[in-house]
């Protein structure tokens, strides 16, 4: 799998580590219900078939956390964005 | 001798020399081993894997089922190695399989009479009674009897690479399409690379006799190669398999560097694992004929037409002194004329069908070969081929001959197209399956793709090579396709013979008849796959590339499915056996990954020091003497000096990461659990970190140099980690922050100094101005100044040990003379070095928790610390620290033990129970994490975890550890063994 990381450009899923699911928002923890936020932020995880948004870090590249948009099915990339700064790439990682 | 007098693709001026079985021959520079042997008319090649049936050579590729040797000897012997593929040099040695005491004379062969016995599923079936004998008896048994080739029973002397490559256009197979879609590619500017098995590229080109653009194939396939050579852009592969296709263009391919070489030479690899990364790909794989299913179909003797056509055309071969041809198809003619032309002497064709195009029967006529239309092969005999049974339009007849070429049709190498999961396609009209769904950017042109005449393959080729050049952007005038013979010749689907007299085989390699698919199909494994497994079918290492389609079609037929109903089993990666060594690289022994040295690791060395790995570094576990008896006398000395005058130890492997920016303050706050915003400049604090799960992650002490400068250390198994996650706080959690982080771990050597004298020896090193009073620096103050004559360098006034203690951190390049001026300075103080048992020994007495307590399953409550987590703020993990199964007054905590009886040696590991109470997981009470032996009390010592553990300090619990049988009583007692107050390491 190549990754096309915002920064270095496209290269081997090898040089990043895999975190997961992107969509989680860490909770208001000053929230009411923050430890059942909590909960559901640290543990509860869908597991989809097909489109997904998950973080990559390139660990052996920019040391940057990528959210890459990933079809679990059939590992073709859809793009990715920089955590920081949100710029997108395009998904072709040729 | 059955080579030809001319012709072959041999030099005849190259004679090579090799041993099969021992006996010396003689074959030619461009001969593989099957053909060598076949030149020198050995016949007998191996034993069938069940039923130890005589076996011949049977293909002339990779698709060889039976010709499976043992190559080269001791440390290299390779089974299993292919004799059609292995190419020859001068000295190969080569070995038959599965035989005892001789492949002539192989005992075991007996097999073939216990048959009624040994058929499909017989291991489900048989042996299953008395069940104490199957791992004693049965299984070593057969696993003797029902064998391949032996591995070499040394350590592989060579060396194997990974490399990554990268290009436009992959073409996969330098046949006629693959070799003209790499000319049109390449001459359109893109960067090719043009991969082949083969050692000589061209493919069914060099096979066979036929002409393109009025020239011999061979010699035309010699032209493009040339051609391709003097193009910058292209990269002819040869001895290079692809076999994988991976995500995103990534395409696995295997290049046999040296196995052509008696051995390879200096400095060079084996094999070659390359990774090639590729915009797009055509595969041209070509097809693999498939035999015909009858009586005796296994005898050597019996081979592919194909094949027959190839040692003919190719190496100058006649694979026997007569031979019949059996097919179903036009191209089998053709075959047996180009052989009979070569010199192979064939005396007759039996066709299936009842019609075919009378050229064929014309030509045949008129090179003297008798032709016997619907005619079918039922039996054959001899131990090596001597005759076969034929029954043609009603006749039964048997003749004569040595070699029965026979050919079932061709099916496309789809492999590749599969490995994504797509799945081929049943053509009626070609009776193969095609390629179906291909992963994206690979597309398949010729044979591979169904297209069976070679000026199709040339012309669709040509158009998919420019295509892809295209694609990337490299467009040219498409270039002139070469003329040659443009229609498939006409073919008949027909897979088993009825009238089959003794065993017919489906999968040579694994010894699958006819019968057997009919029992799995009475015994209801119907599907292909349960088909697979529960006969073998397919298995091993020819992965079924001759036996498959057959297999499928004969259950077809029993069923009364459609082929293309029955479907097909799936292809995955490899496409050939790969060797381990090359997938393993360099990665073996003590190269499976790299060992870390710390700066300090030469000195070390000179010091005597034993090392030990821990994680991915080499550190000093402790520094022998002369006349000490063991590790502990060792370990109890340094302990001892560090307590009463000074010790150094290197501290490197900490992790260092270096904190900037206004917002370091409040980013440490989120991350620790204890308060950081106001930690003054100059001052040191120690930190626990939790995973937001409320575990604790790391702990360690971050220092503040300047304003918007600080330091963290972590341990040094979590260096990674920790760094990791203070990035995605930092990009993901709260990008609003100013903070800037860069690991610094290697550019900082990191040395512990530690014990009474510590200061005395730092204020030695310290350049002038540099105060190390317990004014200038006191407990938990962190400087920069200069030491040894202007090195730069951090000086931290940290204690693990509970000593008055330092470390001084300075460039790396500057750790090992830091190591010996500390060395210098303190030898009037009787400075030691120690490692890091003794440093586990000094924090042990010292109470402090470190990797053994640090497990990800302890809280920071559990560790003792609770009270340094912060009520004023949040931080990663406090939400969830705070559920009611982490607070449990009844987790057990952080507490020390000492055994009762003080001869007593304690051991980590060991559960504690209330004395009286039943050995059980319900009584469980905790455990003990870290012992040693404390040459302060002068006995062993523990930490651990014990339900309740601070108020239960005084009393007696039972240390039960059935691991290694024992059981005895400790004392529940501090974890500050030494010191409780703190008052040395303020001193």
């Amino acid at each position: 799998m190549r990754i096309p990381c915002p920064y270095c450009g496209a290269r081997d899923a090898h040089e990043f580590a895999y975190l997961g699911d992107a969509t989680l928002t860490r909770p208001d923890p000053a929230a009411p219900d923050a430890e059942g936020r909590f909960f559901d932020y640290v543990y509860q995880r869908t597991n989809p078939a097909g489109a997904h948004e998950e973080w990559w870090y390139h660990a052996q590249g920019c040391r940057q956390w990528v959210k890459v948009a990933r079809d679990t099915r059939t590992h073709a990339i859809g793009g990715a964005t920089l955590a920081r700064d949100g710029a997108a790439t395009s998904g072709d990682p040729a | 001798m059955s080579r030809l007098p001319v012709g072959g693709l041999i030099d005849r001026a190259r004679p090579l020399a090799f041993t099969f079985d021992g006996t010396l021959y003689r074959g030619h520079e461009g001969d593989t081993l099957a053909s060598a042997l076949l030149a020198n008319d050995v016949r007998l090649v191996g034993r069938s894997f069940k039923y130890h049936r005589p076996r011949g050579i049977f293909s002339a590729g990779v698709e060889e089922p039976n010709a499976l040797v043992e190559l080269r000897s001791g440390a290299r012997r390779e089974p299993n190695s292919r004799a059609t593929v292995a190419e020859l040099y001068d000295g190969l040695e080569a070995a038959s399989q599965n035989r005892w005491p001789s492949l002539d004379h192989d005992l075991l062969s007996i097999n073939g009479l216990l048959s009624p016995f040994l058929g499909a599923g017989f291991y489900y079936k048989t042996f299953m009674w008395p069940a104490a004998l199957w791992e004693k008896f049965y299984e070593p048994v057969i696993r003797r009897a029902a064998g391949l080739g032996r591995a070499a029973d040394e350590a592989d002397p060579d060396h194997y690479e990974k490399l990554t490559t990268f290009c436009d256009v992959l073409i996969i197979g330098a046949g006629p399409a693959g070799l003209m879609a790499a000319l049109a590619a390449g001459r359109a500017g893109a960067r090719v690379i043009l991969a082949d098995e083969d050692f000589l590229p061209g493919g069914r080109l060099n096979a066979e006799a036929l002409e393109v653009d009025g020239m011999a194939g061979a010699a035309f396939a010699a032209r493009l190669r040339a051609e391709l050579d003097s193009l910058p852009n292209v990269r002819v592969m040869t001895r290079t398999t692809v076999f994988g296709v991976y995500d995103a263009g990534t395409y696995g391919a295997l290049e046999r560097v040296a196995d052509h070489l008696p051995t390879p030479g200096p400095f060079q690899p084996r094999q070659r694992l390359w990774r090639i990364v590729a915009t797009r790909a055509v595969l041209a794989a070509g097809a693999t004929e498939r035999p015909i299913v009858f009586g005796g179909n296994d005898r050597p003797g019996v081979m592919l037409a194909g094949a027959v056509r190839a040692y003919a055309n190719r190496f100058g071969v006649a694979t026997g002194t007569s031979t019949v041809v059996f097919a179903t198809n036009d191209d089998a003619w053709r075959g047996a004329f180009e052989a009979q032309r070569a010199g192979a002497r064939v005396t007759t064709i039996v066709d299936v069908r009842r019609e075919v195009a009378p050229a064929l029967t014309r030509e045949a006529g008129a090179l003297g070969i008798r032709t016997l239309l619907d005619g079918r092969i039922t039996g054959t005999k001899g131990k090596l081929l001597t005759h076969v049974d034929v029954i043609a339009n009603g006749r039964r007849e048997r003749f004569a001959t040595e070699t029965l070429a026979v050919s079932g049709g061709w099916s496309p190498s789809v492999h590749l197209t599969c490995h994504h999961g797509g799945k081929p396609v049943w053509n009626e009209a070609l009776a193969a399956f095609v390629p179906g769904t291909c992963p994206p950017g690979l597309e398949v042109a010729g044979a591979a793709a169904g297209t069976f005449s070679l000026g199709g393959a040339l012309r669709e080729g040509r158009t998919l090579g420019a295509k892809a050049a295209a694609d990337v952007g490299h467009t040219s005038p498409m270039i002139e396709a070469p003329k040659a013979q443009d229609t498939p010749g006409a073919a008949t689907a027909f897979w088993h013979v009825a009238e089959s007299v003794g065993p017919a085989f489906v999968d040579l390699q694994n010894d699958v008849t006819a019968k057997d698919v009919s029992i799995a199909h009475r015994e209801g494994f119907r599907s292909v796959e349960h088909l697979k497994r529960y006969t073998t079918l397919g298995m091993a290492t020819d992965q079924g590339r001759t036996s498959n389609v057959t297999g499928l079609a004969i259950m077809a037929s029993l069923t009364g499915q459609g082929i293309a109903e029955t479907g097909t089993t799936i292809f995955r990666p490899p496409y050939t056996p790969v060797s381990l060594g090359a997938l393993a690289g360099h990665h073996r022994g003590k190269d499976f990954r790299p060992v870390r040295l710390t700066p300090t690791h030469e000195w070390a060395r000179a010091q005597g020091a034993v090392f030990i790995e821990t994680g991915a570094w080499l550190r000093a576990q402790y520094f022998p003497r002369p006349g000490e008896k063991d590790w502990l006398e060792s370990v109890s000395r340094e302990v001892t000096a560090v307590r009463a005058a000074v010790g150094l130890i290197d501290v490197s492997t900490f992790g260092k990461i270096d904190l900037q920016g206004p917002d370091v303050g409040a980013f440490l706050d989120r991350v620790y659990i204890n308060g950081f915003a106001q930690l003054g400049v100059g001052k040191a604090r120690y930190g626990v970190m939790l995973r937001e799960d409320g575990m604790v992650m790391d702990d360690g002490t971050t220092a503040r140099l300047s304003p918007e400068h600080y330091v963290m250390t972590t341990t040094t198994v979590n260096a990674a980690k920790v760094y990791q996650h203070l990035e995605f706080c930092l990009q993901v959690l709260w990008p609003e922050l100013d903070v800037t982080i860069a690991s610094v771990s290697d550019q900082w050597a990191q040395i512990a100094l530690a014990g009474p004298r510590a200061r005395d020896v730092l204020a030695r090193i310290v350049d002038a101005g540099v105060d190390v009073s317990n004014e200038g620096l006191p407990f938990m103050g962190a400087i920069e100044g200069a030491v040894m004559g202007g090195v730069p360098a951090r000086l931290f006034r940290l204690s693990f040990s509970g000593e008055l203690g330092y470390e001084i951190a300075v460039p790396a390049r500057h750790g090992a003379a830091l190591a010996d001026a500390l060395m210098t300075a303190g030898a009037a103080f009787g400075i030691t070095p120690y490692g890091i048992e003794a440093l586990g020994v000094l924090r042990i007495e010292k109470g402090h928790v470190s990797g053994n307590e640090l497990t990800g399953q302890t809280t920071a409550g559990d560790l003792g610390m609770g009270r340094m987590a912060s009520t004023k703020k949040d931080y990663i993990g406090r939400v969830m620290a705070a559920r009611p199964g982490l607070t449990d007054p009844d987790r057990p905590s952080f507490i020390g033990f000492r055994p009762v009886d003080p001869a007593q040696r304690l051991r980590a590991g060991a559960h504690f129970l209330t004395p009286g109470a039943v050995a059980s997981v319900e009584n469980d009470e905790g455990y003990m994490s870290s012992v040693a032996y404390s040459p302060h009390l002068g006995h062993w010592i523990g930490l651990g975890f014990l339900k309740n553990g601070p108020s239960r300090i005084g009393e007696r619990v039972r240390a039960y550890d059935p691991v290694r049988g024992n059981d005895f009583e400790v004392e529940v007692c501090s974890p500050g063994f030494i010191d409780p107050e703190g008052e040395r390491l303020r001193g």
